[in-house]
């Protein structure tokens, strides 16, 4: 049995990571992380758009100071001579020996004569003059070691003289660095919030798409009466819920109608057919002549194929109709498959075909369970039992088979159980599966077999009714029809298991 | 045989109602629910055949009413519905057998000997069942025929102990279906006649007097030669 058995069953709830996952790959959080990038992108070029144009508004402020002062001293010095101009030089250095104004006059050869600065800067002058270079210390011993940016602009003198006049422009630098920071903190916030709050309106969009999800999947397991919760509030998902309930009313009042109508053939017509049956089986009581007696024989067989073939029409449209739900209840499929293939097997022993049952032996039950409805189940397996006994030469091999598997699919991991009935006879051609389910379809043309076609389309609204899968293969050779069902939740403890 | 068939449709009710006669029953007819409670109720029936949807009181509730006054006269429901819930509903609400239109007569009457058999007094439940020489022992679990010891598998079994439960009385093959595999469906080959002709091999083969007979169109009745 350990073979069989099906492994740890899932977890009841949706495990964290799946939920996870489920929420990534939702569209809305899709939507939301291209929002953020775009959010960012533009906080991005608006900062950046800020702090260019700052740093250009105060280096501009900055030269116009140093051009305006630089105007003033060749003004002094034209009027009061070199030394006029080396007193003011010594006045305004000392007035700033730390502060913004940077001054140092000196001689053809940089040599410093007076000033606030030790050296001339080692960086060349461009082409109008200007000098950006880096200030080390200054008069203040707290900072002496500290280099910062310096702008300066030279004024020639006569007699090679020259005169640097600059500024300390060490705010400006702490500026871009304050908004370089900005800007950074900035961006992480705008992309934190936006996948915070992509993933908080990912959740509840999804909460309520699966409020609609989780209505659909019980409506097409049958249940018609569903209908999608309304708040009431209006708002696009109540709207969308309102008219799909409409719709859903509008669609059962028509379920309605054809079943109605079914009830009314089966009334009208069932009830004359089944009386010319009886009345044909009470005039074969009489004592006809031999031909007579052969002749009412066929026509007892007849009216006999008419009310079978009536019957199962009936019988699929009711279990399509999905009212049978009412009849389910827990079972084990082994169980069921030996029932069926006992009933089936001296139909095989007949035509000397080898019918084998896995998992051999269901006494005291196979621990697979599944919900479901026993009788419509049964007659689904009889179906293809008989269907493969039918269509099998003789000698030919039939197995029936429940196997239990934990398949994955759609993230969610899903238990199954598969009852596969496969047999050696010719099979049935890939391009023709699909037809087969269709009602009164037979590959056989001439319909020389006994049947009316229905037994497979019984067998997909059975499949239907149970939302399990049916699928025909190749059983190479022969055909392998398998039934995929959703095995039943275990009861209390999912980790007591028998062994 | 008295039996009262409450059935709205009267072509049904008098088709039934002579073909009971011809087979030696006397039969009342009502042709709505309330009418049929009065008849049920003030007379001395043997079998009810009811319909499951009458005008003025459905079937079941008839059926609720008579069981709830202690009434235990045995009941047939038919229905043109002949689905399991609804099976199951007419069952739980007091009915004894459960029949689907539409049927053939041979089946019904069948089931009515059936249910009247099941009523008749003999309370101790019978394990010993013998017809003509065969001979079956529910406790021992032993078949035998003029002495012969026969072995029979579970199923065969149990087919042969419905049989002799039934002994003289006509049994269909849907009611074999019903009470010996317990499943409720419609085998589109007659499944079950390969079950019997294997049950004939084992308990009729080697005498000269067969006791399985086949019925046609009806079923199968193990009986005395």
């Amino acid at each position: 049995m350990a073979d069989t058995a099906p492994g740890m069953p899932p977890p009841m709830g949706q495990s964290g990571p799946a939920r996870a996952r489920e929420i990534l790959a939702s569209s809305t959080f899709r939507l939301v992380l291209l929002y953020a990038l775009l959010m960012g992108g533009s906080v991005l070029i608006l900062l950046g758009f800020i702090y260019w144009s700052t740093a250009v508004y105060i280096t501009r402020q900055t030269d116009a100071t140093i051009e305006a002062e630089i105007k003033g001293l060749a003004e002094q010095y034209r009027r009061r001579g070199l030394s006029g101009l080396i007193s003011l030089v010594a006045e305004r250095s000392a007035r700033t020996p730390t502060g913004a104004g940077v001054y140092l006059l000196a001689d053809a050869d940089y040599r410093p004569l007076v000033g606030n600065i030790d050296a001339w800067p080692t960086a060349e002058p461009d082409r109008d003059g200007w000098i950006d270079f880096r200030l080390r210390g200054s008069a203040d011993a707290a900072d002496r070691d500290d280099e910062h940016a310096a702008r300066a602009k030279v004024f020639q003198l006569t007699g090679g003289l020259r005169l640097l006049v600059g500024r300390d422009v060490r705010d400006l630098g702490a500026i871009s660095v304050l908004i370089r920071e900005a800007l950074g903190w900035g961006l992480a916030f705008t992309v934190a919030l936006a996948l915070a709050g992509g993933w908080l309106m990912s959740a509840g969009i999804k909460r309520r798409i699966e409020t609609v999800n989780q209505v659909g999947r019980e409506i097409m397991e049958g249940d018609l009466s569903r209908r999608i919760p309304t708040d009431g509030s209006g708002d696009e998902f109540d709207q969308l819920a309102v008219n799909l309930n409409l719709m859903l009313a509008r669609i059962e009042t028509l379920m309605a109608s054809v079943r109605q109508v079914s009830d009314n053939i089966a009334h009208d017509l069932r009830t004359p057919l089944s009386r010319l049956h009886t009345k044909l089986s009470q005039l074969r009581d009489l004592d006809l002549g031999k031909d007579a007696a052969a002749g009412m024989d066929e026509a007892i067989a007849d009216a006999e194929e008419l009310l079978a073939a009536f019957n199962a029409l009936l019988r699929i449209a009711r279990v399509e109709s999905g009212s049978r739900r009412a009849a389910f209840a827990d079972l084990d499929p082994v169980v069921l498959l030996h029932d069926v293939a006992e009933l089936y097997e001296p139909l095989a022993a007949d035509k000397g075909q080898r019918l084998e049952v896995s998992p051999a032996g269901p006494d005291g039950g196979s621990g697979l369970r599944l919900h479901g409805d026993r009788d419509l189940l049964f007659q689904a397996l009889a179906n293809l039992l008989d269907n493969a006994i039918k269509y099998t030469a003789p000698g030919g091999d039939i197995r029936v088979a429940a196997r239990a598997r934990d398949g994955a699919r759609s993230g969610t991991v899903k238990a199954t159980i598969a009852l596969s009935v496969s047999d050696s006879g010719p099979g049935i051609p890939p391009e023709l599966r699909d037809k087969v389910l269709q009602r009164f379809y037979r590959i056989d043309a001439s319909r020389s077999e006994p049947g009316h076609g229905l037994g497979l389309s019984l067998v997909q609204a059975v499949a239907q009714l149970h939302g399990a899968e049916l699928e025909l293969a190749d059983a190479a050779p022969g055909l392998q029809v398998t039934l995929r069902l959703r095995a039943a939740p275990p009861h209390g403890n999912q980790h007591q298991r028998r062994e | 045989m008295r039996v009262l068939i409450i059935e709205d449709d009267a072509q049904l009710a008098a088709y039934l109602g002579k073909a009971l006669r011809e087979v030696g029953a006397t039969v009342d007819h009502a042709a709505d629910g309330r009418e049929g409670l009065l008849l049920a109720a003030g007379n001395d029936y043997d079998v009810l055949v009811v319909d499951r949807m009458l005008p003025s009181l459905d079937g079941l509730a008839v059926l609720r009413t008579l069981r709830a006054s202690d009434d235990k006269t045995p009941v047939l429901i038919l229905s043109a519905l002949g689905e399991v819930d609804d099976r199951v509903e007419g069952l739980r609400a007091g009915g004894d057998d459960y029949l689907v239109k539409p049927f053939a007569f041979s089946e019904l009457h069948a089931r009515i000997e059936a249910l009247l058999r099941r009523a008749s007094p003999g309370d101790q439940p019978q394990t010993h069942f013998k017809v003509g020489d065969l001979e079956l022992d529910l406790l021992t679990r032993e078949v035998t025929r003029a002495s012969k010891k026969i072995s029979l598998q579970p199923r065969e079994f149990r087919l042969l102990e419905y049989l002799m439960r039934h002994a003289g009385q006509v049994v269909t093959r849907t009611m074999l279906l019903e009470h010996v595999w317990d499943y409720h469906f419609d085998p589109q080959t007659n499944v079950i006649d390969v079950h019997i002709s294997r049950l004939r091999g084992k308990i009729d083969r080697d005498f000269d007097q067969p006791l399985v007979h086949t019925v046609r169109g009806a079923g199968y009745v193990l009986r005395e030669p």
